[in-house]
């Protein structure tokens, strides 16, 4: 509408009038009100209240016998708890940072002075698909950690990526020791 | 009509688009340029109050629609979830709910002024039929909606409502088991009440398109009810209309406001907090405070179908009132018998209303007794005897006349009126 008529409004072409000073500022004040509106529409789809609160677990690690690993969901998601023999601590440290696509050291995914436990959201940063290799008897990939079917990436018994295309190491998931045998994720 | 439009807009991006389907060219001529009579008072502003409430309801009712579960064992459980989990649940939710109730005062107003102005007569009956459509798509919206929650007063409510039906020979039974998809309202029955009131206020859309369609060819109506004479009786619809229909909507929204941050339950049911139960009904069914004028008129008759058809009688009689109203004079304002009239059938109305509130005993049954009859004899027999005896006042010449001059012309010195442009 403006386009047509806005030349002939003007005295001067690049003078500002008092109408464009009240046209801003009307238009702003809606802009903003328009935008005050809609964010509780946005906010009304992220996770509600009792979503929020079910984001934490805990689990009993006495069962998981060594060289063992169990799949527990957190947040909808897999989550692996895995008992490590003392060989695949040894190989997780062993290796050159150099080597890897996402240098990190062992020390930094697990707690200190439980090195045998590995705790990992259980979800190939490739495309979203589960590793297998949780159980002994399950693929384990060359590096003896996990396997994803869906494109074959690799992971080590630290899960970090050692073949592609996965980009990235199995994430760490927050979590802390409550006792010796109790860890709470989240 | 085949052929590319010439677009007269600067902007290349509008300008290519334009050309092609000519939106911005529409948009231009119907709510830009639109000439409208000069003389509107702030009843104009309703009949876009009622579109803006209409998006209102349809934004919050879909962003509810994420969370709510439509099954018996789940739906009251999962508006308290919306109400105390759900980010801002409880705004969507006070919204929807008080939205509904500013919807109908929005439309009553908008009926009134209709009813007060004659915009309903020739030439626009038909503008005035799609109106009624919307009030009884509106109301099948409203009463669905308010069954979703599940609550003693939803699951009575629609126990009653749809028991209306039985009130017919031979056919009534079978349509209210139809209805219902079983032997009482359950869970059958609140899916399919989810699915209409999805789907409803998308129909609301479509009618509310054609009546603007309508209204964008016989033009708007006015304050003096006479037809606009010449370009100096208009003004284009903006920003003068634009500007005038804001400020009714800052005080609308000012007043939606103020129901749902400080009263969001005053014109709710305390009942409808505690969880349906078909196995007891609560002491007093009332319907939602619009529906009290029609559900006094169902009461108002000791007999099940007299009530039935009084009431469904009571919303058909406004498609033909174009067609009761014998008089050729629209506005109240020149038609001083009428004009008092008008505000007696308002009283019948808010006297049903009160009635249809209280328990059917003593002097409520008198009250709606005389409100129905009165109802009806205004639309029945008033409005088609008055158009005959009144003298209505001499009409203006002209919207302008009496703007600028004040006041009807002597006839013989009528000027002729100066075109502008
Ligand atoms: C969903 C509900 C409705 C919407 C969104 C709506 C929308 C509108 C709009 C935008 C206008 C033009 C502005 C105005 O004159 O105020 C209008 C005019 C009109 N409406 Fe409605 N309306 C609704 C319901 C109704 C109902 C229930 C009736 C009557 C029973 C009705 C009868 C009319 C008539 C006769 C006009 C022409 C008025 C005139 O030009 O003076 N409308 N409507
Ligand atoms: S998703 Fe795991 S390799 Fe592609």
């Amino acid at each position: 509408m403006a386009d047509t008529s806005a030349a002939a409004s003007h005295g001067q072409p690049g003078d500002v009038t008092k109408r464009d000073f009240l046209k801003l500022v009307a238009g702003a004040g809606a802009a903003i009100g328009a935008a005050a509106m809609a964010w509780p529409l946005i906010d009304s789809m992220n996770p509600s209240k009792d979503v929020l609160a079910m984001s934490s677990v805990e689990v009993d690690l006495t069962p998981i016998a060594v060289g063992q690993g169990i799949t527990l969901m957190w947040r909808g998601k897999p989550v692996f708890v895995r008992h490590r023999t003392e060989q695949e601590i040894k190989d997780a440290e062993a290796v050159q940072l150099g080597q890897l696509i996402d240098p990190q050291a062992d020390d930094a995914r697990v707690k200190p002075g439980e090195k045998q436990w590995i705790v990992l959201v259980g979800i190939c940063t490739h495309l979203g698909c589960i590793p297998t290799g949780n159980k002994p008897t399950e693929m384990r990939g060359d590096w003896g950690g996990w396997f994803c079917p869906c494109h074959g990436s690799q992971y080590d018994t630290s899960g970090r990526v050692r073949h592609g295309p996965a980009p990235a190491n199995l994430a760490v998931p927050p979590y802390a020791f409550e006792s010796d045998t109790k860890i709470k994720i989240g | 009509m085949v052929g590319l439009n010439k677009s007269e807009f600067k902007n290349p991006v509008v300008n290519w688009i334009d050309t092609r389907l000519p939106i911005f060219t529409m948009m231009q001529n119907e709510y830009g340029a639109f000439p409208t009579p000069k003389n509107f008072n702030y009843l104009w502003n309703f009949g876009a109050l009622a579109m803006i409430n209409l998006m209102i309801m349809m934004v919050t009712g879909v962003f509810l629609a994420m969370n709510y579960q439509p099954n018996a064992t789940l739906a009251f459980d999962s508006v308290q979830h919306i109400m105390r989990d759900v980010n801002y649940g409880w705004l969507l939710r006070y919204v929807h709910q008080n939205g509904a109730s500013m919807f109908f005062i929005v439309v009553f107003v908008h009926i009134f002024r209709n009813m007060y102005y004659g915009s309903y007569k020739n030439p626009r009956e038909l503008l005035w039929i799609f109106g009624v459509v919307l009030l009884l798509l509106m109301m099948a919206t409203s009463f669905m909606g308010y069954v979703l929650p599940w609550g003693q007063m939803s699951y009575w409510g629609a126990t009653v409502i749809t028991n209306l039906f039985s009130a017919f020979p031979v056919v009534g039974d079978p349509i209210v088991t139809w209805l219902w998809g079983g032997f009482s309202v359950d869970n059958p029955t609140l899916n399919r009440f989810f699915s209409l009131h999805y789907l409803l206020p998308f129909v609301i859309f479509g009618v509310t398109f054609l009546h603007v369609v309508a209204l964008h060819i016989t033009g708007s109506n006015n304050p003096l009810g006479i037809d606009v004479k010449s370009p100096q009786d208009t003004l284009p619809f903006h920003p003068y209309y634009t500007v005038k229909d804001s400020v009714g909507l800052c005080v609308y929204l000012l007043v939606f406001a103020i129901f749902v941050f400080f009263w969001p339950n005053l014109l709710g049911d305390p009942n409808n907090f505690i969880p349906a139960n078909p196995l007891q009904t609560p002491a007093d069914i009332v319907p939602e405070w619009y529906f009290l004028p029609f559900y006094a008129i169902l009461r108002s008759v000791p007999n099940k179908l007299g009530g039935v058809c009084l009431m469904f009688g009571s919303i058909a009689v406004l498609f033909v009132l174009p067609w009761l109203d014998t008089s050729p004079v629209r506005s109240a304002r020149f038609r001083p018998i009428f004009r008092k009239l008008i505000w007696l059938w308002i009283v019948s109305v808010g006297v049903l209303g009160v009635c249809g509130a209280n328990k059917p005993e003593g002097i409520w049954v008198v009250l709606s007794r005389v409100g129905t009859a009165y109802y009806f004899l205004h639309f029945l027999v008033i409005l088609p005897i008055l158009g005959k005896l009144e003298r209505p006042l001499p009409l203006p010449e002209s919207i302008s006349r009496p703007v600028i001059g004040g006041g009807p012309l002597p006839g013989g010195a009528a000027a002729k009126p100066m075109e502008k442009v």
